[in-house]
């Protein structure tokens, strides 16, 4: 089977699992897509994922309620096994990545991680992914009985989902102990379209001066184009944004249709995370900021000015 | 304590990237420390000088040029270095084998490597060699420090972030945050130059790795570059929307 661990958040499949799926299907490997609901009070999502899966296999447990990277390994590499799985396709949040790595050695297999494309090719599975901060697609091939692979957002399209529910199953699984003590968690919760679902990204850096600018500009030209909001690893240094905002080689990778970049000059590590945008858009008021290298439309200009002025513009036409 | 801290030679951040028959040719590129390693060698220091009787133990495991990172490494000031000399492509997963075959060995206490390494894009390697040695692990972490032989810490998780503590031993990722790196001083360099410096061959560790790379393709996403000038904010403004209205068909 192909066994697709499902990622889910505030009682809700994620957009990442229809695209896991999709990944699946587009796979054409023997054996029923199989999707894994792992969690505690997670009846809705599993419901859910059965209009994507051929079945799914619900891990519904208290010892599951939060978190846990050596209790999911465990429980992934458990249900493999039983399957006879012959693909694990993981997300590429930061805790898939994590877990991923310690899945396949569990089941001994090779690993691809954020994988562009994924096919198989005579029994093996072929796969682009980028390498050297992003700068080179390398394709790689894995062999093995079985593989694991994580899968980058937005490179597979959301799966459509069946015209009818598969079954559900609940799974007995044996979970490890909890070694890792959690004493504090700060989540960052945002009104906003979640950075790595988003359509539109608008991002700001240095170039906006003060987090009061930050805030009325970054985000009044967010919330007018309903638009997720991103900063710079300086912007979040300086605490003026959460680090859940953080685009960047050491924040997270988003591929959005388009990508306004404000006061930001455009240094590789940023790139790296934003890069492969369809559509990029910067101001800046640094005509050599390397930044317009990477732009499709650039104003060379004081964020200042500009953004009010762009605001009026659509605000006029809309 | 003795403290594993495995680091890569990467290609400088800023330096292009060549390709020699479709594959990556790193023969004329500036090579470095990967930075996200930095943090972990200078963290290492850090744990090694609040715990006495500590000693920090740097390890690559590359071709024999990486012989110049683990000279920076040294010259840091970790105690001695390892080098296992692998001329051919090792995946993540493959090269965690060694890692922790090295741990065993040298009965490491504590593995520190960074979040993510600059040349596979990957970032496997600290969870892997923590599964092999089944021990615990913490990514991304952003504090850590020592207290009654506890690691006490905090780290980015996927919302946010988790302050934690855990027994030893483990493996810890490093990221930009968690540290500020110090400069190798050039008596340290000289220092460095007589610190011992072992290289085990990779035929040592029975290592088959089963990721292999195909080809490479460096990627130029053709931008359409159209750069406006802002002296007057709302001529551009008006422009660009145009432009992304017409041309772009985006609005």
């Amino acid at each position: 089977m192909i066994l697709v661990v499902a990622e889910h958040t505030n009682g809700s499949l994620s957009k990442s699992s229809y695209e896991l799926t999709e990944a699946a299907r587009n796979l054409k490997r023997e054996g029923p897509i199989t999707l894994l609901v792992l969690g505690s009070g997670v009846g809705a999502i599993a419901s859910q994922a059965a209009q994507l899966a051929d079945q799914v296999l619900v891990g519904d447990l208290p010892e599951l309620a939060d978190y846990d990277v050596e209790i999911w390994a465990a429980a992934i590499a458990q249900i493999a096994e039983e399957g006879e799985a012959h693909t694990v396709l993981m997300g590429a949040t930061r805790s898939a990545r994590e877990c991923s790595p310690r899945v396949a050695v569990k089941l001994d297999a090779p690993l691809i991680e954020d994988a562009i494309s994924l096919v198989d090719v005579d029994g093996s599975l072929e796969a682009e992914h980028y390498t050297f901060l992003t700068r080179v697609t390398e394709r790689v091939r894995a062999t093995g009985p079985i593989v694991v692979a994580t899968i980058k957002p937005g490179a597979f399209a959301p799966a459509k989902p069946n015209a009818e529910a598969a079954e559900q199953y609940d799974i007995e699984l044996t979970l490890p102990q909890r070694r890792l003590v959690v004493t504090g968690r700060a989540t960052e919760k945002s009104e906003r379209v979640a950075l790595a679902d988003a359509d539109i990204v608008v991002a700001g850096g240095r170039g906006l001066v003060t987090p009061e600018a930050f805030t009325e500009l970054v985000e009044g030209l967010a919330d007018h184009l309903g638009a997720a909001v991103a900063a710079t690893r300086a912007v979040v240094d300086a605490g003026w944004r959460p680090y859940s905002e953080q685009v960047g080689q050491t924040g997270k990778t988003v591929q959005p249709k388009i990508y306004w970049a404000l006061g930001i000059s455009g240094a590789v590590q940023h790139l790296s995370g934003m890069g492969k945008s369809k559509l990029i858009i910067a101001v800046n008021k640094d005509a050599d900021a390397p930044i317009f290298k990477e732009t499709d439309y650039g104003i060379v200009g004081d964020v200042k000015d500009i953004v009010p002025a762009l605001l009026s513009e659509l605000n006029k036409t809309a | 304590m003795r403290i594993l801290a495995v680091i890569r030679q990467v290609p400088d951040a800023e330096e292009s990237i060549k390709l020699k028959d479709g594959k990556v040719d790193l023969s004329s590129s500036k090579l470095v420390i990967d930075t996200m390693d930095e943090y972990g060698i200078e963290q290492a220091l850090r744990l090694r000088d609040a715990v006495p009787g500590s000693e920090v133990v740097v390890l690559a495991v590359g071709p024999e040029r990486c012989e110049q990172a683990l000279r920076g490494a040294l010259a840091m000031g970790a105690d001695r270095a390892v080098l296992v000399v692998a001329e051919a492509f090792l995946d993540a997963i493959a090269v965690s084998d060694v890692v922790a075959q090295i741990a065993r060995k040298e009965q490491a206490d504590l593995i520190l490597c960074g979040g993510q390494q600059a040349d596979w894009d990957s970032q496997a390697l600290g969870a892997a060699t923590a599964e092999r040695l089944a021990w615990p692990q913490v990514t991304w972490t952003n504090a850590l420090t020592i207290e009654g032989g506890q690691l006490v810490g905090r780290h980015d998780i996927d919302a946010g972030t988790e302050e934690f503590t855990l027994a030893l031993p483990a493996v810890i990722t490093t990221q930009q945050g968690l540290n500020e790196p110090r400069y190798p001083t050039l008596p340290n360099i000289m220092k460095a130059k007589k610190k011992e410096l072992r290289k085990d061959p990779i035929s040592d560790y029975g290592v088959t790795p089963r990721l292999e790379v195909l080809g490479a393709e460096v990627q130029v996403r053709a931008r359409r570059r159209t750069i406006l000038d802002g002296k007057d904010a709302r001529l551009a403004a008006a422009q660009l929307v145009d432009l992304l209205r017409k041309e772009a068909r985006v609005i």
